[in-house]
């Protein structure tokens, strides 16, 4: 097995070893489905939502929901206690870079919302009828850049944050107005127009867009993944620039 | 043969200046001491020469290398003071996780064995005391199988058995050829490990030499107690060129000189024919030399 290979492992298991993290990251997001799938009006048509029903709905934000939690308070807290502690200095002691740690840290989050997002979308289709992503490869994109845009914020946090409890607590302060235009508590598709504008340009709101369109059958729109896209430059470059190992 | 050269390092964080003036050389097989009071510079004149900081001036070169040269992480084990380890991970799997990192790794098997860690290899690290953790931190900085292993305050939090027992390990490494460089502020440490010592202060070297060399350099005085078997004459010993002053208490006499004294007294001690009952020596030690070239208590 490769070192990089080793070290995701070696993540995985020790988010793993948090029950708290684990449950959330990757049963809560089902959990909230099977919820607002036993009501009964939610199982309706609605005419707001052109048609579809809002567990159709939350099933897309559930992903966003996972990828929240993972990269704006998982990935901070972890990597702000890991440098606190001197395990990226100790690191770079070894002929391993520790950037090599970052990287496994990421794909071990990556790997869990996986797992997390397949659960849920399972739990919709078997319990609630929810229609996989009628654009497959479209819904895969989506995923993959709401991850990228989100993990490079939490990047971003764990570089600035001098302790773990710090970057959870700031990541944890970031996350209820994300998570707000992501649509966790209004859908974003009946918030009047000017949030859902708003909405559009915030990382977990342009994350929603692109997963609700794939969802229904289309590509991401261009304005979600060139938004999504900005958000992986600007922060994954600052992160770059700003992150101390030691 | 030399496999570290330091000459002239210096570094500085914002105003304040860590290391002024650093040279040494570091010859290959031996056990080489870095020995100053908290906040000589110590650590980051390590630091330096494990490629963790950029000097701003001098050169260092290490196995003949920039110390940045990524060879070097193979070549060199490092152990820092205070890098832990994530809480939730296990002995066995930390030196797993840590062998994969090396192209030719030590048995970490052995390696745990010879630290006392066996039984805790499936021990979380949260829950090891603070000795275990400093003894994984040895493991982790030798299971490269490194040329060179840089060990900052090596037995700090272990209890005089382990620190022994520590010693002795460290002792065995040499022995395979490995060169050892060890920073501390225990004088027993030093004295009985290092081959050479380099005293820091204020970011200066301020001696280098061997522990019996420090101690004789700083010539201070000796004291020899014992209780003559016959009374003798005060006026005898003060014609010994080596004694200073000559003390009684009670039937014990206490001498005190300097230069080769024992002998001197002894020698007319056997021509008296007078025996030397309960005699004590006291020497200078490596703490005398230290307190003497930093004017600083090293137990401190």
């Amino acid at each position: 097995m490769s070192v990089f290979a080793k070290l995701t492992m070696t993540e995985l298991k020790l988010n793993a070893r948090e029950p708290v993290t684990a449950f959330f990251t990757l049963l809560f997001p089902t959990i909230l489905v099977v919820i607002l799938g036993s009501i009964p009006a939610f199982r309706e048509p609605s005419d707001d939502l052109g048609g579809i029903r809002v567990i159709d709905v939350y099933v897309g934000i559930s992903v966003l929901l996972t990828l929240a939690m993972l990269g704006l308070q998982v990935v901070p807290m972890v990597l702000a206690t890991y440098r606190e502690k001197g395990i990226l200095r100790r690191l770079g002691t070894t002929p391993v870079r520790p950037v090599l740690l970052l990287a496994a840290q990421l794909a071990a989050a990556l790997l869990t919302a996986v797992v997390s997002v397949t659960l849920a979308l399972a739990a919709g289709r078997i319990l609630f009828d929810v229609p996989l992503p009628a654009q497959f490869a479209g819904f895969v994109v989506a995923f993959l850049l709401s991850a990228l845009g989100v993990f490079s914020i939490g990047l971003f946090i764990a570089a600035l944050v001098p302790t773990g409890k710090a970057g959870n607590s700031i990541g944890t302060l970031l996350f209820f107005p994300l998570m707000f235009f992501a649509g966790l508590w209004t859908p974003r598709e009946v918030m009047p127009d000017v949030l859902q504008r708003i909405s559009d340009f915030t990382p977990l709101g342009a994350g929603e867009r692109a997963v609700h369109e794939a969802m229904t059958g289309h590509w991401p729109s261009a304005l979600s993944a060139t938004v999504l896209v900005g958000y992986l430059v600007v922060f994954g470059l600052a992160a770059s620039r700003l992150f101390r190992w030691s | 043969m030399a496999v570290i050269e330091v000459n002239h390092l210096r570094k500085h964080y914002g105003d304040t200046v860590a290391v002024r003036d650093v040279s040494l050389t570091v010859e290959s097989g031996e056990i080489f001491g870095i020995l100053g009071p908290n906040g000589a510079g110590k650590t980051t004149t390590i630091e330096c020469v494990a490629g963790l900081r950029t000097p701003d001036d001098g050169t260092i070169r290490v196995l003949g290398r920039e110390p940045r040269d990524p060879e070097l992480r193979r070549l060199v084990g490092v152990q820092l003071q205070e890098s832990q380890l994530p809480e939730k991970l296990t002995v066995r799997e930390a030196l797993e996780l840590y062998s994969a990192f090396y192209p030719e790794p030590a048995d970490w098997r052995a390696l745990t064995r010879e630290l006392g860690l066996s039984e805790k290899l499936g021990t979380r690290y949260a829950k090891l005391s603070g000795g275990q953790k400093q003894r994984l931190s040895i493991a982790l900085a030798l299971i490269g199988n490194p040329k060179i292993a840089i060990l900052d305050e090596l037995t700090t939090g272990l209890d005089p058995q382990a620190r022994r027992d520590t010693w002795a390990l460290i002792e065995s490494i040499r022995d395979t050829g490995v060169t050892i460089v060890l920073v501390t502020h225990f004088m027993e440490e030093a004295e009985r490990l290092c081959d050479r010592i380099a005293v820091i202060d204020r970011g200066q070297v301020v001696a280098l030499d061997t522990p019996a060399g420090l101690v004789a350099g700083i010539a201070v005085e000796q004291t020899i107690r014992f209780r003559p078997s016959a009374p003798l004459d005060d006026a005898l010993f003060a014609q010994l060129g080596e004694v200073r002053e000559v003390r009684h208490h009670g039937s014990q006499l206490e001498v005190i000189g300097t230069g080769n004294l024992l002998h001197a007294v002894t020698s007319l001690l056997a021509t008296h024919q007078i025996i030397a009952n309960d005699l004590r020596i006291e020497q200078a030690s490596l703490d005398d030399a230290f307190v003497r070239l930093t004017g600083r208590d090293g137990t401190e």
